[in-house]
């Protein structure tokens, strides 16, 4: 029974994806829908970004300086392993989490209000394939806006991390900086990008997903909202293992 | 002209169409109605493609749908135009955004001119001046009007409307039945209106089929409402103290509907 409906719905969204990646009736609509959703779903991201990862940047930062305060260890390793669990889980795996959380939402209750008010049916009456008009642009927004989000996260949480040797005598701000560059390996830092690239396409599209197979009304439009955050949050999680294994090994 | 060929749907084993025929003529305003559960949406549906029937026939001037490729059938929707029941604005776009979507999507014009035609469009359902408001800051008749200017932007054949006076009050319903009415005998189109309201029934019935149970009942015109023996729509029309009056007054008078 569980499997039936796990393969009807696998099924269902693999011909909602094959709707949605179609070429777009108009492409000059297209690109200012693109642009839109950038904003949207990226550029407004920003400052949750950045919030998150210098607080969590800091949070690491104190937390390898009192667990690891041992003769035996060099003083630059607070700084090198912050930088790695910043570069290899938490800047792609628990931004997306977060992201799931924030973009998944919105993207989900916004195309479930527009089934349930009849916008969607008005778009099909019109001769509009909806998949495409209103999902398209929001995977691609999201998929092109990702690693600048990663990115910033990297960046933001690093910082975070150097504000707690400027301003706490745990760790010099010189040991902290050398451990940042210390044992460097670039592939890290394309490892995350890759990791994130898939998240955002899960986010994107199984949170619209939810939100176009909507029946009812408000109270559905929320439940279809949580659902979507739970089960992009559940792949997240089974990609990133795939993901490591694969990249890593 | 749309006719229906014997359609049936049902859904999960219960029949909510059975083997209904009707015909839906140009330039007249077209009716269906018939109590909650009766079936019109499911029909209505059927008619605009939005559910597929499980028999029938549907013809839109003699092309059947149900037989269409892909490609037909979006030529097809493109001669549709549909008025939804909560309007269906797009709640991100102005109202002459809204009225220039379709423009925007299928019309082969300049911006320029697909603006013209858009405030064309809201002059006749008379809302200039709200053009630039969100669908959020104008009311609930003014919405309809909206949604009625997006349909007839592209010049449809066929006018589709779902309970267009649901949520309004009597004189505005009347403004929305006049504005219909007017645009289907002026552009010459097939407008099918789905509705509960007796005031646009005997408003506006110009062809009028009546459900019940998922059965045709009954087909006529406002006029031959009065005297109908059918118990089903007589039960069903005159339900209300007012209208059972207005019946018994113009049986009464011999006087037929204008």
């Amino acid at each position: 029974m569980i499997l039936n409906k796990w393969l009807a719905n696998t099924g269902k969204y693999c011909m909602f994806l094959g709707r949605t990646f179609s070429l777009p009736e108009r492409w000059g609509v297209f690109g200012q829908r693109f642009v839109a959703e950038v904003s949207k779903l990226g550029v407004d991201s920003i400052p949750l970004v950045i919030i998150i990862s210098l607080f969590i940047g800091a949070v690491i930062a104190i937390q390898m300086q009192l667990n690891m305060s041992s003769p035996l260890m060099p003083a630059y390793t607070v700084g090198l392993a912050t930088r790695d669990i910043v570069l290899l889980e938490f800047s792609n795996s628990i931004l997306c989490l977060i992201l799931a959380g924030k973009v998944g939402s919105n993207i989900a209750s916004e195309i479930g209000t527009m089934r349930v008010t009849e916008q969607i049916d008005a778009l099909e009456i019109m001769g509009v394939n909806s998949c495409n008009y209103l999902v398209l642009p929001k995977i691609l927004a999201f998929l092109f806006f990702m690693p600048i989000l990663v990115i910033f996260c990297m960046g933001t949480a690093f910082i975070g991390g150097l504000l707690v040797a400027i301003f706490t005598d745990l760790i010099s701000v010189a040991r902290y900086t050398y451990g940042l560059q210390a044992l460097f390996q670039e592939w890290y830092v394309w490892y995350g990008l890759i990791k994130s690239f898939f998240f955002a396409f899960i986010i994107a599209s199984v949170a619209s997903y939810f939100g176009y197979y909507v029946k009812g009304g408000a109270l559905e439009v929320g439940k279809a909202s949580t659902d979507s955050v739970v089960t992009s949050s559940i792949l997240i999680l089974l990609f990133d293992v795939i993901l490591t294994k694969l990249l890593l090994q | 002209m749309i006719e229906v060929v014997d359609i049936s749907k049902s859904f999960d084993g219960k029949q909510i169409l059975k083997n209904v025929s009707a015909r839906f003529e140009t330039g007249k305003t077209n009716l269906i109605i018939g109590q909650s559960g009766s079936g019109k949406t499911v029909l209505m549906k059927s008619v605009v493609g939005l559910l597929r029937p499980d028999s029938g026939q549907i013809l839109y001037d003699g092309r059947d749908t149900l037989r269409m490729d892909a490609k037909q059938i979006k030529a097809l929707r493109q001669e549709i135009g549909m008025l939804f029941q909560g309007s269906a604005l797009f709640d991100s776009e102005t109202v002459l955004g809204n009225v220039m979507f379709p423009l925007v999507m299928f019309g082969s014009m300049s911006r320029e001119e697909m603006k013209e035609r858009a405030m064309f469009c809201i002059e006749r359902v008379n809302l200039v001046g709200a053009e630039n408001k969100y669908p959020s800051e104008i009311s609930g008749g003014m919405q309809k009007r909206v949604a009625i200017a997006r349909a007839i932007a592209l010049n449809p054949k066929y006018l589709f409307c779902d309970e267009p006076n649901s949520g309004l009050d009597p004189k505005t319903s009347i403004v929305i039945d006049e504005l219909l009415s007017d645009i289907t005998h002026e552009y010459n189109i097939t407008t099918v209106i789905n509705t509960h309201d007796m005031n646009s029934v005997l408003g506006i019935g110009e062809n009028i089929v009546f459900l019940n149970k998922g059965h045709r009942e009954w087909v006529g015109d406002k006029k031959k409402i009065f005297t109908t023996a059918n118990e089903a729509l007589n039960e069903f029309v005159f339900a209300t103290r007012l209208f059972q009056e207005v019946k018994d007054h113009i049986v009464a008078s011999a006087r037929p509907m204008d």
